[in-house]
């Protein structure tokens, strides 16, 4: 199963449509949440959706998926990263409404390319790479810890100690 | 300050709040109340505190929001308000977003000690809430060296 996640605030069609017609064609199941919709929003034809899962079944969507699809968020690469899992990401693009400012182009320009962390640059490039990710997984190669870097947990720690 | 500070841990839902919770053994030992924008992660965050042989924290509930949505917006300012008032936090760590900016500006009127932490998501960029919440808590920090400057938010490391 491919796992679709566009975060819990916002629609992101373009997304969704581009996943949903790869979907129309493809043999492995997708499910997707979709996030708040309008009732302008696409709504897809081709896979199980949900706008919302509650914490306990996102979890087990991450864990039973082969691939996470997703928005450049960070919800969704901690995530990935923790379950390790292949993400292939599509940032939001404030140009075209889809988010307050630019900043998921730089989270994926950033995390690109670390070890199970794909980019597509835009949505035409998602049907080869969904093809590829799947004939040829590729998920990080250690799972995240746990908790942030031992440095700045020590900073916050001194701060709230005073 | 005593030994054991009441901490608040306030961030919204979704990777603000997943960043947030990776900080969690720096408030071991504290009195820890978080508050976030969804009801759903209480057991988690009973878990978790459990996991590291703590007292189960308090957790609140605060109205979500996002930019559309200015009267819920003033709700949420309301709620984050009234919860300080009631917890009065010694200090407040916050990730984000417009949660977070509300509790550093109110909490600081209320002799709390503030700190901010930029999402790790603003790589190029500070983003609109921690450019106006930053400056105005006791400590800024961001997640990436190369925003980090004088008068401007330190770096200490990254959630990851």
């Amino acid at each position: 199963m491919i796992f679709l996640t566009v975060g819990t605030q916002e629609p992101f069609d373009r997304l969704v449509r581009a996943v949903d017609q790869w979907a129309a064609t493809a043999t492995m199941p997708v499910f997707g949440q979709l996030g708040a919709l309008t009732p302008a929003s696409y709504r897809p034809a081709h896979m199980e959706w949900a706008e919302f899962l509650p914490a306990r079944l996102y979890e087990e969507k991450v864990a039973a998926c082969r691939l996470m699809v997703a928005h450049a968020g960070m919800g969704s690469i901690i995530s990935a990263l923790t379950a390790m899992k292949p993400l292939l990401m599509l940032p939001r693009r404030a140009s075209l409404g889809e988010h307050r400012n630019e900043h998921q182009l730089a989270t994926a320009e950033k995390f690109a390319g670390r070890p199970g962390l794909h980019v597509a640059a835009d949505e035409r490039e998602l049907p080869a790479l969904l093809d590829r990710l799947l004939a040829a997984p590729e998920a990080p190669e250690a799972a995240l810890s746990a908790t942030a870097s031992p440095e700045l947990i020590a900073a916050v720690r001194r701060f709230i100690l005073g | 300050m005593s030994g054991s500070p009441r901490v608040l841990a306030v961030a919204s839902a979704g990777g603000h709040w997943i960043q947030l919770l990776r900080l969690a053994p720096a408030w071991d030992g504290c009195e820890v109340a978080y508050a976030t924008t969804s009801a759903d992660f209480r057991d988690h965050v009973a878990r978790l505190a459990a996991s590291r042989g703590q007292p189960a924290p308090g957790y609140h509930v605060l109205t979500d929001a996002n930019r559309w949505q200015k009267l819920r917006l003033l709700r949420q300012a309301v709620e984050v308000l009234l919860l300080l008032l009631r917890l009065r936090p010694d200090v407040i760590v916050t990730t984000g977003a417009s949660v977070g900016y509300f509790a550093i500006r109110f909490g600081r009127l209320l002799g709390a000690r503030t700190l901010w932490l930029d999402s790790i998501a603003n790589a190029k960029e500070l983003s609109l809430s921690g450019a106006r919440a930053g400056p105005i808590a006791h400590l800024w920090l961001t997640q990436w060296p190369e925003l980090a400057r004088p008068g401007g938010p330190r770096y200490e490391g990254q959630v990851l």
